[in-house]
């Protein structure tokens, strides 16, 4: 009896890695919970014994299936080595994978660098933009046309750039002076140090909070030249760096010819570990677009979730779609009326002779609160003005 | 080998009425309530561990009914603590009783006791507590007896703050009245905690829980939940409107009915004296199980002679 107890214990153990191999963490007091939910059950009841740990051991639906999987490899496993094969197996594909996508990844980054070198009219823009101090031109050098230098100094730039976010009344109180409701809970206590007298008033008010931003970017093929960039500045947004964050919740999502959320693979404080995870996230990169499909799936899975205290939403799109139209400007009719704020960022938008009259946008502009460009540094700028007094 | 090291909870409340799952599904049938097993073994645990349980799915499917029929089952009183943004400690756990403790120093000023300590002693006490639900579940389950079923319902609503607070209520059902002290709970209340994921909610609060994500009902399970709630329907009615329910959540819908709505719209039905679905009827009844003008669209004429060919089909 013993050794089969030690066994259990063992393949408990197992089974918590093989759980957080799919980044599924779990927590020893977990585990020991679990250890205790078992004695409660009946151990040969294979549907019991399933539920109970997932009970326990899953805190997230997403983590469902893959919870599932383990479980049935945990389940057919007859003894610990069994088992701590098949982890090592993971860990091992895992790895490999990794490194494979690494590689791959840095091969991308240098092709991508040569490219941008390699314009004819060089050396005349080089010229016209001696006029201005060094700075002032890069700030409003288009991003399409910075060349391996300049992009480095633009990207620090960018991650020293603040970010503030308008704040929104909650419905929360919180003591004030000269607040518009009677605190009297507190104006009760400092009576008591007058005999019961109320001379003074405390009262309570609103407290502010900020709003949420949610960044929504299309990687396409069109738009190729801005998009790293683009997640570069994804990035610098959801970091704040200064003590007094200016932004509390971001939330980034990607699209092509599909949603992808990148959230939690930004969220990583090493940048280009970051951008290398999101990346690796995105299937659709560099390929067409589809709009409307993009964020109808917005719509349906997230926007409850997310949009929920007044947030604000970024799209960052030229607005060339390949999709279906009508389903756009049906889903961007939807999303303005569950955000605070819609603003819609082109990079286009920077040159001149732009006018907004492809198909995608033409659907999208009824719906959109404000058509900014995105094109350099001093376009963001404007828009962290606009962020701060929505 | 090791030996199993002692993991035992340390006072597992041994309910002779759940000794074990099968107990569970029985004692909710009894009352109503059809769960699935994996539902009921979570419940049961819950019981058994003396741990909240966090129910998540889409709206409609049976979380708050949940604690609603286990106070039935276990006897006990419900206390349903609702959320909402800005809830604050004075509406969640107590609140002082103002009026009454204003009158009370005018006594005291009118009868000439002057003595400012002995009033904030009166004041600030006991007598002149309000408890609100989470304050009156840790108390109730004081009293012997069996605990409280405490509901804390759509958390997602409630804002951060509520929401930190809460993890330290749930870790050990204790509360802190700086003016009289701790109250702590001698067994912990039966807690339930639902939501709707319009926000995500914390892990941590999440692992402090068993969780378990409540899908829509199988076809039988269903079926069997019509019968049970909606004791007037034949039995051939309601296998036709719960097919037809099934198919419409397979179209691809902002929000899918839930199993509310499969109850409104058959108490619906046997209101207009219906016994069986035709085109006309459902298409004036839809309302009832769509909430949305989209969705309301996209089923035309054409989509309910289509959802009614598909639920037809399935029958044979």
């Amino acid at each position: 009896m013993a050794a089969t107890r030690g066994h259990l214990l063992r393949n408990i153990v197992l089974f918590g890695r093989l759980l957080r191999v799919g980044s599924l963490d779990v927590t020893p007091t977990q585990l020991r919970d679990w250890v205790a939910a078992l004695e409660l059950v009946d151990l040969a009841r294979k549907r019991d014994v399933k539920a109970a740990a997932r009970a326990v051991l899953v805190s997230r639906r997403r983590d469902l299936p893959w919870f599932d999987k383990a479980f049935e490899l945990f389940w057919q496993a007859r003894d610990p080595r069994e088992l701590e094969q098949l982890e090592l197996g993971l860990l091992v594909q895992r790895h490999t994978e990794r490194t494979k996508r690494a590689a791959l990844q840095k091969l991308a980054l240098r092709d991508g660098d040569d490219g941008d070198g390699d314009h004819p009219d060089d050396r005349d823009r080089t010229a016209r933009t001696r006029l201005y101090s060094a700075r002032e031109a890069l700030r409003k050098k288009d991003f399409a046309e910075l060349e391996g230098d300049e992009l480095d100094e633009i990207k620090r730039l960018m991650a020293t750039m603040r970010w503030e976010l308008e704040t929104r009344r909650t419905r929360r109180l919180r003591p004030s002076r000269g607040g518009h409701r009677l605190d009297l809970r507190r104006t009760l206590r400092r009576s008591l140090a007058h005999g019961g007298e109320m001379i003074h008033l405390v009262g309570r008010d609103r407290k502010h909070r900020r709003r949420p931003l949610v960044l929504i970017c299309d990687i396409s093929g069109s738009m190729e030249p801005y998009s790293r960039l683009l997640l570069h500045f994804i990035y610098a947004v959801s970091h704040p760096r200064s003590a007094d964050p200016g932004v509390s919740k971001v939330e980034s999502f990607a699209f092509g010819t599909r949603l992808t959320r990148l959230t939690h693979e930004l969220a990583e404080r090493d940048v280009d570990r970051a951008l290398q995870a999101a990346a690796h996230r995105i299937e659709d990169w560099g390929g067409g677009t589809r709009t409307g499909e993009a964020l109808r799936e917005f719509n349906y899975i997230w926007s409850r979730r997310l949009l929920g205290q007044g947030a604000a939403v970024l799209i960052i799109s030229d607005g060339w779609d390949r999709g279906d139209i009508g389903l756009l400007g049906h889903e961007m009719e939807r999303l303005h009326r569950s955000c605070h704020r819609l603003i819609w960022l082109n990079p286009l938008l920077g040159s001149p002779d732009y006018q907004p009259l492809t198909r995608g946008i033409v659907a999208a502009l009824p719906h959109v609160d404000d058509f900014l460009p995105v094109h350099n540094l001093a376009s963001l700028e404007q828009l962290g003005d606009l962020l701060a007094a929505m | 080998m090791t030996a199993l090291p002692d993991f035992k909870h340390p006072d597992l409340p041994r309910d002779p009425r759940f000794p074990d799952v099968d107990a569970v599904i029985a004692a909710l049938r009894a009352e109503d309530y059809i769960a699935e097993r994996d539902l009921a073994t979570a419940i049961y645990l819950s019981l058994r561990m003396g741990k909240p349980i966090f129910l998540e799915g889409e709206p409609g499917v049976g979380k708050t009914e949940v604690a609603k029929v286990l106070a039935r089952c276990l006897d006990s009183e419900l206390i349903r603590l609702q959320c909402y943004e800005g809830l604050d400690v004075s509406t969640a756990v107590y609140e002082w009783n103002y009026r009454r403790q204003l009158l009370h120093l005018r006594g005291l000023e009118a009868a000439g006791v002057a003595d400012a300590r002995t009033a904030v002693d009166d004041v600030f006490s006991a007598d002149f507590l309000l408890e609100r639900p989470l304050l009156r579940a840790v108390r109730q389950s004081r009293k012997g007896g069996a605990p409280p079923v405490l509901l804390i319902d759509e958390l997602d609503r409630a804002d951060e703050e509520f929401e930190a607070y809460l993890l330290e209520i749930l870790a050990d059902f204790q509360i802190t009245i700086p003016e009289i002290g701790t109250v702590a709970a001698e067994t912990p209340p039966v807690a339930v905690v639902t939501s709707n994921r319009t926000r995500e909610v914390h892990d941590a609060l999440k692992r402090r829980c068993l969780y378990h994500w409540i899908d829509f009902p199988d076809y039988e399970k269903e079926v069997q939940i019509v019968l049970r709630r909606v004791p007037e329907a034949p039995e051939h009615f309601a296998a036709e409107i719960v097919r037809l329910v099934q198919a419409i959540r397979e179209e691809d819908l902002f929000k899918h009915p839930g199993v509310a709505e499969t109850l409104d719209w058959t108490n619906a039905l046997i209101a207009l004296d219906q016994e069986t679905l035709s085109d006309e009827i459902l298409r004036d009844t839809l309302g009832v199980l769509l909430k949305y003008q989209d969705d309301l669209d996209k089923i035309d004429d054409e989509a309910v002679r289509r959802l009614l060919r598909k639920s037809r089909s399935a029958s044979d």
